[in-house]
Parts: structure tokens; C-alpha cells; sequence
């Protein structure tokens, strides 16, 4: 197949009209071809230690040591796939940042959580609630919280969410330049709505979209950015108030896929940069290695 | 025809276009129900704004609290998602079963946004199985979001302006005409040449 133009070379696609598909259904649709240089000695098991694993997933990476701050409407520690939070805040009326009960009403951020815990479970995890009640963040609570995660140090920052208030883009744009200086990575949902919206534009950050496959392991480098990876995002089994499961789609799911797997990473080779991290991820997505002859990439 | 049924015959048109967003939504995922929720911007709330399919008679005006159920996700994180297996949780059932009277075994549901804000959540219930799989489901929602957002502001309009129309002169045409005149530029400033249309079409009907 002859790529007259590279992927991410192409006229973006206009917000409107048109359908905002950013995500990818990988079961039936392979990713289509793009030019790679592959490091050959950073592979899953180097990243990770994914060959290494027994059934009991002894040998594999556990996300021991990362600290997590997930930025979601709260989340339920005692929640039997969550099993613990390091702390639990909330951003308060007058934008500070205060502890709270370790609850999350509505579920959304116990959800993310849950999926953290699921790929990466040693990792230490904090929330930070920004989404407190139905009405769409407040933007303002959004980058109160954020920031605040970028200064505790966090090495990685779950955003299941995202804004589309551009009078919040100036600032924002600058808290995650910060982060990404500050060694904090944010990983962040992509947003299938033809509108506007961010961080997960930002090139300082991990962006996620969904496939349809039900490997949580199987991620995607996506070619043709700004979403640039595409996770587990399908019938995901996440956790529902009450100490419950259901499952679920979306992107907000197929984030913490990622972010589990940065942790993952992090845990093995903490000294990586988020620059250096995010070149990991896209060394082991799943249309990058070689695998049974079936790369989807000319190496 | 009075005043009264020209608004309310006008109503009637904004509310069509949700309702008729809601019906192709139910029929193109064969659903047993489409309907669309308005965020009040005061409390949080949902509001059931347009139903299709199971509660569409008597649904339309019900209220949520905020933040709960996955119209309350959608709303608060602005992603379309959906939820299956929902009916398996007693408590969801339960809650589901006392606010509207039926109890979906999957929801869909997409944010409806305007103007850089959520006004309101587009959901579907028990959609049947599709060729098109979960994703393109997905989008095609947002899509329709996309629709409903342009009827959910329009009929919000409509509202506002309702609303305002009282403290506008009222009754009394002569305060009204005062008000105009008090606003119209002076001294060269040219006024809106559809507003100067539609004074003087109002002059034509007095």
C-alpha cells in the first residue's frame, strides 16, 4: 500500500459537519499503515514486563510507588475495585482545595478509578473532586483542581473530562505546559462531540479515544492525532455505586486504561520524562510492536 | 387569532423539533425509549424536556437530582457513554423503577451542548443490538445531540423571551413606543436596519 500522505500530515477534520470519530472499531477495521522507527530494545516486557508475568501477574509491574490524582466528581475508596484512596479532596466553593469524604455520589469518578486499580494495582491513588454536581464543571473548579495536582507532584493525572468554556483555554494551556515541566503527566479523554474542547488537544498531554476490543492491554497509536492513542473503551466493566458493576462505554473509561499503564511503566523506570514516557507508550502500542508478523505499520 | 395562541402555537413548532429529534432517535436505534433532558442552570436538576416511547405520557416536566444516574455522568463529564447491565443493580432498578416506571436494562446517553456549555443530556433506552457496533452507536448519538442542542436553545429562546415580555411595555402600547424611542440612536447614528423593518411593519399593523 502506497501512503501518498502521511496520517498526520492530513487536513484535520472539520468539527462540524461530519462525524466526530475519533475512536476506532479495531475489531473490524485494522489501523491503517504509517511509517515507524522502532527503538528495538524498549519492548512491553522492558516497559513493563509483560512476558515476564506468571498467572499470577508475579514479575509484571505493579504501579508500586506511582501517585495518581484523579480528577472526576469524587470516588468511593471503599468500593470493592477501588480497595483504598491516599486522599481525598474536593475543590470548594471559594476554589480551594480541602479534604473530604472519600464518597462520589454520582459514581463517574469511582468508575475511572476502578479501572486504575484494575491494571495497576499497587498504584496510590488520590481524588480530587471538580464535577460536584450534574452541572458541566465549573471550568474554574476544573483548573482549581488541577492545578493544585500539579504542584502536589503527582506523576500522572486522570482526566475522564474535559471543557469547553474558551475563556478557561489561556490558563489551562499554561497548567499543563507546568505539568509537563513538573515530570506530571495528564492523560486525558478525547472528546467525541463535534465541538471544541480540551486539554485533550494539547500536545503536552496523553490523549485517549476507545477501541472496541476487550483486551485491556491492547492500546493503539493513533496516526492521525490529537486523539493519540486509542484504549480499551467497549462494554469496560466498571464500578457502580453501591459496591456494584456495570459495563460501560466511552472514553472516559478508555483513559484510565492508559493511565493504568503509564503507571505501570513509571513503576518500572521512574525516571522517565513525560516526553520519554509517552515515546514508551507508543514503542509498545499494540500497531507498533511486531507481533505474529501482523504489525499494521511499514517498519 | 390572540396573542396567547400565536406563542403557544409558536411552542408548539420548537417543541416539535425536540420531539422529532427524540423520534428518530428512538427509531434508528429501535429503542423502547428517546428522550431529552434540559440541566437547569439554577439547581442542577434534570429536566425531561421531550419524550419518546416508554413515559411519553407522562414524563415530560419530571425532574432529576442532580448528578445521579448516567444522565448525571454525561452531564457532568461531557462525554457520551453508555451503560449495560444496568438492571442487574437492585438499586438502580429501584430508583429507576419509582422516578419513571420503567427499568432499562442498557441506557445511552450524549451531552447536549451550546455555547461552550451542557444544557442538557440526550438518552436512549434499551437500544436494540446494531450492525454498526458500540462506537459508531456512540457518535451517531453525539450527532443527534448535535440536533437537539439547536431545538433545546430554541425553545429556551422562546422562553426568555416569554419571560421578558411582561417588562417590556405590557399592555400599554404607549410605553412601549417611549422605550423604543428612548433607544434609538440620535443624531445621525443609524439604527439596525431590521429593527427599522419592524417598526415599520408595526406602524402598518396599528
Amino acid at each position: 500500500m502506497t501512503v501518498t500522505q502521511p496520517p498526520w500530515r492530513r487536513e484535520r477534520r472539520e468539527q462540524f459537519p461530519g462525524v466526530p470519530a475519533w475512536s476506532l472499531a479495531t475489531s473490524r477495521l485494522a489501523p491503517e499503515e504509517f511509517g515507524v522507527i522502532r527503538l528495538e530494545e524498549v519492548t512491553r516486557e522492558w516497559a513493563w514486563g509483560a512476558d515476564s508475568a506468571g498467572d499470577d501477574g508475579a514479575g509484571r509491574a505493579d504501579g508500586a510507588g506511582v501517585r495518581v490524582c484523579v480528577l472526576d466528581t469524587g470516588v468511593d475508596a471503599r468500593h470493592p475495585r477501588v480497595r483504598g484512596l491516599e486522599r481525598s479532596l474536593v475543590v470548594a466553593e471559594d476554589l480551594t482545595v480541602v479534604d473530604c469524604d472519600p464518597a462520589d455520589p454520582a459514581g463517574h469518578g469511582t468508575a475511572c478509578a476502578g479501572v486504575i486499580r484494575s491494571i495497576a494495582p499497587a498504584v496510590s491513588l488520590t481524588s480530587v473532586r471538580v464535577l460536584t454536581d450534574g452541572r458541566s464543571g465549573s471550568g474554574a473548579a476544573l483548573l482549581a483542581g488541577l492545578r493544585w495536582a500539579v504542584d502536589e507532584g503527582f506523576d500522572l493525572v486522570n482526566l475522564s473530562l474535559s471543557t469547553t468554556r474558551s475563556e478557561f483555554l489561556p490558563a489551562l494551556h499554561d497548567l499543563t505546559d507546568r505539568a509537563y515541566f513538573r515530570r506530571c503527566l495528564l492523560v486525558a479523554s478525547a472528546h467525541n462531540m463535534p465541538v471544541l474542547s480540551f486539554p485533550w488537544t494539547f500536545s503536552s498531554v496523553i490523549s485517549v479515544a476507545s477501541h472496541d476490543e476487550p483486551d485491556p492491554m491492547t492500546y493503539y497509536y493513533n496516526p492521525a492525532p490529537p486523539a493519540e492513542f486509542l484504549a480499551r473503551g467497549v462494554r469496560v466493566p466498571v464500578a457502580w455505586p453501591g459496591g456494584r458493576e456495570i459495563r460501560s462505554t466511552g472514553n472516559s473509561f478508555a483513559t484510565p486504561h492508559i493511565t493504568g499503564i503509564c503507571a505501570l511503566i513509571l513503576s518500572r523506570h521512574p525516571w522517565l520524562t513525560p516526553f520519554q514516557l509517552k515515546s514508551v507508550l507508543y514503542l509498545t502500542a499494540s500497531n507498533v510492536v511486531v507481533s505474529e508478523g501482523d504489525a499494521h505499520v511499514r517498519a | 387569532m390572540s396573542v396567547h395562541e400565536r406563542r403557544s402555537d409558536s411552542e408548539i413548532t420548537e417543541r416539535r423539533l425536540l420531539q422529532s429529534t427524540v423520534e428518530v432517535a428512538r427509531h434508528v436505534f429501535a429503542s423502547a425509549a428517546a428522550s431529552v433532558f434540559l440541566v437547569d442552570q439554577e439547581t442542577g436538576e434534570l429536566v425531561f424536556e421531550a419524550v419518546s416511547g416508554e413515559g411519553e405520557q407522562h414524563l415530560v416536566g419530571t425532574r432529576f437530582p442532580p448528578g445521579t444516574g448516567i444522565a448525571g455522568w454525561v452531564a457532568a463529564s461531557g462525554q457520551p457513554m453508555i451503560a449495560d447491565e444496568v438492571a442487574a443493580v437492585p438499586q438502580f432498578a429501584h430508583d429507576a423503577a419509582e422516578s419513571t416506571g420503567y427499568v432499562p436494562r442498557s441506557i445511552m446517553a450524549a451531552p447536549v451542548i451550546r455555547q461552550e456549555s451542557c444544557i442538557g443530556v440526550l438518552e436512549v433506552l434499551d437500544r436494540s443490538a446494531s450492525w454498526r457496533g458500540e462506537l459508531a452507536d456512540v457518535d451517531l448519538l453525539a450527532l443527534l445531540a448535535t440536533q437537539a442542542a439547536y431545538g433545546l436553545e430554541l425553545l429556551l429562546r422562546l422562553r426568555r423571551a416569554e419571560a421578558a415580555l411582561p417588562a417590556a411595555g405590557g399592555d400599554d402600547v404607549h410605553v412601549l413606543l417611549q422605550r423604543i424611542s428612548d433607544r434609538v440612536p440620535r443624531g445621525g447614528g443609524a439604527a439596525d436596519p431590521t429593527a427599522l423593518k419592524l417598526l415599520a411593519v408595526a406602524e402598518e399593523l396599528l
